[in-house]
């Protein structure tokens, strides 16, 4: 009966949690049911990956209605790696948040964020594993809500602006999807997305579908933060709470990436959107505008919050750049960044999350000599952010490596060496943050004897990170495996479209 | 006959949403903002989509008024002048609307039979609900039935709404002093007498409209806004203090989850059973029953978790008007 369900109950499973937490309404059991059935979330997604590794899917019919005239779960081996990415990094900001958030929500509030958390994941999930282009709006709305609550619940006022404008610039991203997904279907006359990259076909130079997929695009990169459409994210980053912020750089703007993924390649076709609407020049030059804009704007900020956010919309540009290549290497590369910026931003954000936790401050001079009094911490920083930079033995140069290949491939010697280039402002960045830990001293009020390493609670899952970061950069055949069978998932479905299978 | 109601319902649309942008006095836009939602409701029953507009005007010009009312009774009736230049803004709307007329040019005329949205998936429902599900109104087949994981997504849409107001505005424990001296609307006696006859009938036309969904436009959704409206309604006139006896927001938030629960406790026994998820035909013996059954239940869990989270929105915000008075 449970291999039956395998491919609805990650979304399930923190669906119906959510409403049980609020009805428990108890702080820590809260967190422990959360945790359970978040845990179970990454289990699931395990037997997910490793079902459809050989390149197949898994279909469900919601309902018992065969699509399209019923919603259908369907995991491939793309979409079933996005998940195992998402789920293992919304239990481990779990683990690290008991602490984390307990110290920067209310006490009062704490089952309403659980609650909200839960359903943040329910909606990423139920985005990245449905195969009905509304029923993705539909999870989209939820994820979107409760990201908006999650943003809000900081202790610090100014998060309120920050989330008010991701609502806006969120809704208007969403409202532009669903318009692209009604134009679809005023033209096909279906939802689902295989029956839509089939019908589509017919239609496909047709103005109403060339307005449509203008719309999604547009709607989807306000979502991901594509520069430069990525004003909202700095500021939603800085002012959630820390755990709240892992937890996003780690899942939000990936899962947005895969919708982009699912629609070009999936049920436009990438022959469509990149051979006849020439889509990957725009998406290639904003790719490489927002890494290098967005990785500069980062060396100037004192806030580490910020600066870690600027970095993360340059990251987006990385993973934007392997796609804009339109090759099963750029693909593999994009993928692979989905997973690694995952692990190392995660981890970075957590370390952050630390400092404050004891400092009550994120400002760079916060950092000051944090390097002695907060040991395991700040060297779980530096070992993120050398991952980051791209460094051998760590995730990030994996990343670059697959990056830089699929451009080489091309024959793209300019693209490769931005790459590279780009990489050095992430040596400037992750440099200030660690001469301030480690050769400056103590700034002069801050109370030296007080600041003492996190609870070991909060370390665990910073270094689990930590430690993936480097294990995934040493023994890379099981990522590099997982995100080439989802990239070949991804082109064989336009090939499939394309009629060539 | 229908394009003339059209075109004059269009072209109402289109004065009242400029009036909107150009008024400064916020009373009035949100006033406005009441008459466009009846406008779009109206366009919506020439279109047949009735269930769509029975929504739009218990949602749309009902709850937002009150929302957006109780909004501007803490923020002030003005418009702050902004300093801003708009050309930047205003050239992006005039690129947006323009993708979108360029997006008509290419779209199937309106009303034609053989539209895809009329020859793919819709023959199907067409055709064969009214024996696989053996409902009259097909709109509630396609929502509750075929495509009820969207409709439990829509919920749970709701709820994580609710989530959000509630983390942010509070959930109002005991009553504070000022509460206990309100007195509602004591001089408007035409109001009160009104609101005392009309209360009755409001409750009634939500089991109606709850419990008829199957065989008339109507639903969950829109039964759970009008039987909120008439709770409201009662705060309005009789005092917030009143209704917070009948229904406490403590109740209130404990509802929420459990039409939420209810609905996905409705796809877990038929996980049980074996089916899918959601999937109604082996609740029962006979499938089109076990149909019947599964959409009476989802749709009760709707209506709860509707209600619960209009009310509670309500309660939160009235909750805010009131500290903003005392200060």
């Amino acid at each position: 009966m449970f291999e039956q369900h395998l491919a609805v109950l990650p979304v399930l499973l923190p669906l119906i949690a959510a409403p049980l937490v609020v009805l428990i309404n108890k702080p820590r059991a809260a967190w422990l049911l959360s945790t359970l059935f978040v845990g179970a979330c990454v289990y699931i997604s395990f037997g997910l990956v490793s079902a459809t590794m050989d390149g197949g899917a898994l279909r469900y019919a919601l309902g018992g209605w065969e699509p399209p005239w019923g919603i259908e779960m369907r995991v491939d081996s793309a979409n079933a790696f996005v998940l195992l990415t998402v789920s293992v990094i919304a239990t481990l900001v779990l683990l690290f948040a008991k602490e984390s958030i307990a110290s920067e929500v209310a006490h009062k509030q704490l089952p309403l964020f659980y609650s909200a958390y839960l359903l943040c994941l329910a909606g990423l999930s139920g985005i990245l594993i449905t195969g009905d282009a509304f029923n993705l709006f539909v999870f989209l709305e939820i994820s979107s809500l409760a990201t908006y609550t999650l943003v809000s619940l900081a202790a610090d006022r100014r998060c309120l602006t920050a989330a008010f404008r991701y609502l806006v610039m969120g809704t208007i991203g969403a409202t532009f999807i669903l318009i692209g997904v009604g134009m679809l279907y005023m033209k096909t006359g279906t939802l689902n997305m295989l029956d839509l990259a089939e019908r589509i076909q017919a239609v496909e130079s047709h103005r109403t579908i060339n307005t449509g997929l203008a719309f999604i695009m547009v709607g989807v990169s306000i979502k991901l933060a594509l520069f430069p459409l990525h004003m909202w994210l700095p500021a939603a980053y800085s002012f959630a709470p820390s755990a709240v912020t892992a937890f996003l750089a780690g899942t939000a703007t990936k899962v947005a990436i895969y919708v982009m993924l699912r629609f070009v390649f999936t049920i436009f076709g990438a022959g469509y959107v990149f051979e006849q609407m020439n889509m990957e020049i725009i998406v290639l030059v904003l790719a490489l505008a927002g890494i290098f804009q967005c990785s500069f704007v980062a060396t100037t900020q004192s806030n580490i919050k910020t600066l870690l956010a600027y970095s993360s919309v340059a990251q987006v540009g990385y993973i934007i750049l392997g796609v804009s290549l339109v090759s099963l290497t750029g693909l593999t590369a994009s993928l692979l960044h989905i997973f690694n910026h995952a692990l190392m931003k995660a981890a970075l954000f957590m370390a952050v999350g630390a400092v404050f936790y004891r400092m009550g401050s994120v400002q760079i001079i916060a950092f000051q000599g944090l390097g002695r009094r907060m040991p395991w911490t700040m060297s779980a920083f530096t070992i993120a952010g050398l991952s980051i930079i791209g460094v051998p033995l760590t995730v990030g140069f994996i990343s670059k490596w697959y990056l830089v290949t699929a451009a080489l491939e091309q024959g793209n010697w300019l693209v490769a060496f931005l790459v590279l280039v780009a990489s050095l402002f992430a040596v400037v960045y992750i440099g200030k943050v660690i001469e301030a830990a480690y050769f400056k001293e103590p700034s002069e009020d801050a109370d030296a004897t007080k600041i003492k390493e996190v609870p070991v609670s909060m370390l665990i899952p910073m270094w689990l990170l930590v430690l993936a970061n480097i294990y995934f950069g040493i023994d890379t055949s099981l990522t590099v495996s997982a995100a080439t069978a989802g990239a070949e998932a991804l082109l064989n479905g336009s090939s499939l479209v394309g009629g060539v299978q | 006959m229908t394009v003339l109601i059209d075109l004059i319902l269009l072209a109402m649309l289109v004065i009242t949403a400029f009036r909107i942008i150009y008024i400064k006095d916020l009373f009035s836009v949100v006033m406005l903002f009441g008459i466009y939602s009846f406008l779009c409701a109206a366009l919506f029953v020439t279109l047949d989509a009735v269930d769509v507009a029975f929504t739009e005007a218990s949602v749309g010009a009902g709850i937002s008024t009150v929302l957006m009312l109780s909004t501007i009774a803490i923020t002030g009736r003005k418009e702050k002048l902004s300093l801003h230049s708009h050309t930047f803004a205003t050239l992006i709307v005039l690129l947006t609307g323009g993708a979108l007329i360029y997006g008509t040019f290419d779209m199937p005329l309106f009303g034609l039979a053989d539209n895809p949205v009329h020859e793919h998936v819709a023959p199907r429902y067409i055709e064969t609900s009214p024996t696989e599900i053996g409902l009259p109104n097909m709109v509630t087949s396609v929502l509750a039935s075929y495509r009820g994981f969207d409709t439990f997504g829509e919920t749970v849409v709701v709820f994580a709404a609710a989530i959000g107001v509630f983390s942010l505005l509070g959930v109002r424990g005991k009553p504070t002093e000022l509460l206990a001296q309100e007195q509602g609307l004591t001089q408007h006696k035409v109001l009160r007498v009104v609101a005392k006859i009309s209360i009755p009938l409001i409750i009634l036309f939500a089991l109606y409209v709850q419990f008829h969904g199957d065989f008339g436009p109507g639903g969950g959704f829109q039964a759970g806004v009008i039987a909120a409206a008439a709770f409201i309604l009662y705060a309005l006139t009789f005092s917030l203090r009143k209704a917070v006896g009948v229904v406490s927001p403590r109740f209130v938030k404990y509802l929420a989850p459990v039409g939420v629960l209810l609905y996905a406790s409705v796809g877990l026994v038929s996980m049980l059973n074996g089916a899918n998820f959601l999937d109604y035909n082996v609740l029962a013996a006979d499938p089109v029953d076990g149909q019947h059954y599964g959409i009476i239940i989802i749709e009760l869990g709707v209506g709860i978790t509707v209600f619960s989270v209009m009310l509670g929105i309500f309660y939160a915000f009235a909750g805010q008007v009131e500290k903003a008075n005392v200060q």
